[in-house]
């Protein structure tokens, strides 16, 4: 025993260090991170604080800076995310439940369909989102003649995140393991009730999140939009599904390209109400996650 | 231990296992393969009804393997493939028509790891309820109570059936996998080392539960414990290889088997 803890002191002594160093690395590259965060949130406040009010919340779009506020991005921007969530969704929820649960497993026979609606998923997930709003142009706008409307730039946005959404909810599906699935068809349950009881609530969390992440992605999203022709004068708040509509990205990328400081403070200000947006969506889904798992692991 | 007679004839150099007056599964010339890997070849046994059948063999033999195909509990397992019958009272079971999920309430399971639902402790055994219909939450209470009683684990949980299974000990977890296999009355409970990771009180508990459990259901039982197997089996077959060596009455295999592989791994020789 005594030898031992001769011996014990100095090796502890180092590893101790050494872990300590880690420690200290790990903080200086995360405080970084924030600090460059924090500068930018502050640049962006400072510009646009002389235009941050209730004014400019609810204000419209005007040729002074001065008098022109963000009502209608703001608006679009809501409208645009509801409705994005609620194509994709469902669609990208139930092809991750097929190709995970139904195809996977051999279901249906159609093995090499399932690979291959695999390999474009994964690439369609890389492809630029410009493409995507070309490919709105063309089916949306002019083949189903849904113009410039909010319909045609959720449906376009719903493309955008589905490859997203169907590779997040496939990821959290497989973190259920098997034996789970085994314990359920054991009981004499179907496939769909070994689906619906056990297989969706443990992956539901991770289901929310990927959807979740998957929508702020499309919040920040400008250059499909604009393709899709969605124009940034819009004088009024959208009020039908074909309404013309804006979004703050769109709004904040024409004041920027405008000449007069005054317009730059206008986009400054609408990056610090698109900022809160965003942080508001993460901190749904990181509450969702929390609750379910909470309630599953009861 | 009151016995059918001898149920095993030597044809050819090759037992082969008579049908008994009750055979409650019969497997035929079965062979087994994950995706290349052939895990069972031409193992064929009839499994007699209202005893229990161990099963016994090293580790890797095809123990497991086996049983899953008794409930085509490795259909889910992509790439594997099976020829040859299984029939349960007479009906193939791999047959086309067969609904799967009527066969699995037919015949349950409890798995070698035990793996309750992360749900509640009274979720997890009136799930198997549910599925299979019953509404009547009084009945539902009724019977997981009973379940969960013959299964030796009630007295250990009866005052927080709403809390996680999960927080069991891997002994009460694995008692509440086999209190969830029988609350849906199976016909054949197949166990996989159901006792692997209890004490000595509660193996005792399950072995007496299994001699009781007989009476009315068809028990196959895979264990590494050959005290176990010669306590709780009327019928022993040996694994070895993905193939059956032996299978004979639980005393012939551990005191005069005829195999001497057999011989030498209920001795301890090998395995
Ligand atoms: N899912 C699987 N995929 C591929 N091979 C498998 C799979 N499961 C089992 N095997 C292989 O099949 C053979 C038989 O395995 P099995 O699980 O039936 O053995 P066992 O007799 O139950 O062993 P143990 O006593 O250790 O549980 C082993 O060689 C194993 O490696
Ligand atoms: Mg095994």
């Amino acid at each position: 025993m005594s030898s031992q803890s001769a011996a014990l002191p100095r090796s502890a002594g180092a590893r101790f260090w050494k872990e300590l160093l880690f420690q200290i690395v790990c903080i200086a590259i995360l405080a970084g991170a924030l600090l460059i965060l924090a500068l930018l949130l502050t640049s962006v406040v400072v510009d646009g604080l002389s235009r941050l009010g209730w004014e400019f919340l609810t204000g419209y779009p005007s040729r002074f800076p001065e008098r022109a506020g963000v009502l209608p991005a703001v608006v679009g921007t809501l409208y645009v995310m509801l409705l994005t969530a609620f194509f994709s969704f469902p669609v990208g929820v139930g092809a991750a439940i097929y190709l995970e649960e139904y195809a996977e497993k051999g279901g249906f026979g159609l093995g090499w369909f399932s690979r291959l609606i695999d390999i474009n998923i994964a690439n369609l997930a890389g492809v630029p989102s410009i493409i995507y709003g070309l490919l709105g142009l063309a089916i949306f706008v002019r083949f189903m003649a849904l113009g410039r409307s909010l319909l045609a730039g959720a449906l376009t946005l719903a493309l955008l995140v589905l490859p997203v959404i169907i590779i997040g909810c496939r990821e959290a599906l497989r973190t259920v393991p098997d034996s789970i699935r085994e314990a359920s068809y054991a009981l004499g349950a179907t496939r769909w009730q070994t689906i619906r009881h056990q297989v969706l609530p443990m992956a539901l969390s991770g289901i929310l999140t990927s959807t979740i992440l998957g929508l702020s992605r499309a919040i920040g999203e400008t250059a499909p939009l604009i393709t899709i022709g969605a124009i940034t004068y819009v004088a009024f708040v959208p009020d039908s599904l074909l309404s013309p509509f804006t979004v703050l990205p769109i709004q904040i990328f024409n004041w920027v390209s405008r000449p007069q400081a005054g317009f730059h403070a206008n986009a400054a200000a609408a990056i610090a109400v698109l900022l809160p947006m965003l942080i508001l969506m993460n901190a749904i889904a990181i509450l969702l996650r929390n609750r379910y798992q909470k309630r599953h692991s009861q | 231990m009151k016995l059918p007679a001898d149920v095993v004839s030597k044809k050819n150099g090759k037992h082969t296992i008579q049908p008994l007056s009750d055979p409650k599964i019969e497997a035929k010339d079965l062979d087994f393969f994950y995706s290349e890997k052939k895990a069972l070849s031409d193992v064929t046994i009839t499994i007699p009804s209202n005893r229990v059948t161990g099963l016994i063999g090293p580790s890797g033999c095809g123990k497991s393997t086996f049983l899953r195909c008794l409930n085509r509990m490795n259909d889910i397992i992509p790439g594997t493939r099976v020829q040859g019958k299984i029939l349960l009272d007479g009906q193939d079971i791999y047959a086309p028509d067969m609904d799967v999920v009527q066969l699995r309430c037919r015949v349950g399971m409890v798995f070698q790891k035990s793996n309750p639902f992360p749900k509640s402790i009274y979720d997890n055994v009136a799930y198997g309820l549910r599925v299979n219909g019953w509404k009547d939450r009084r009945e539902i209470e009724a019977k997981v109570e009973q379940s969960l009683r013959h299964a030796a684990i009630w007295e250990e949980v009866k005052d927080r059936l709403k809390s996680s299974a999960l927080d069991l000990s891997g002994g009460q977890q694995q008692r509440l996998c086999i209190a969830r296999a029988l609350a849906i009355q199976p016909e054949v409970l197949l166990m996989d080392e159901p006792a692997s990771a209890l004490d000595p009180i509660a193996t005792a508990r399950i072995e007496d539960l299994i001699q009781e459990l007989k009476k009315d259901y068809t028990i196959v039982i895979v264990t590494h414990n050959m005290q176990q197997a010669a306590r709780v089996s009327d019928f022993t077959a040996f694994f070895y290889l993905g193939q059956i060596i032996e299978f004979d009455r639980t005393e012939v295999i551990f005191t005069n088997p005829r195999q001497q592989r057999t011989e030498d791994y209920v001795t301890g020789r090998f395995g």
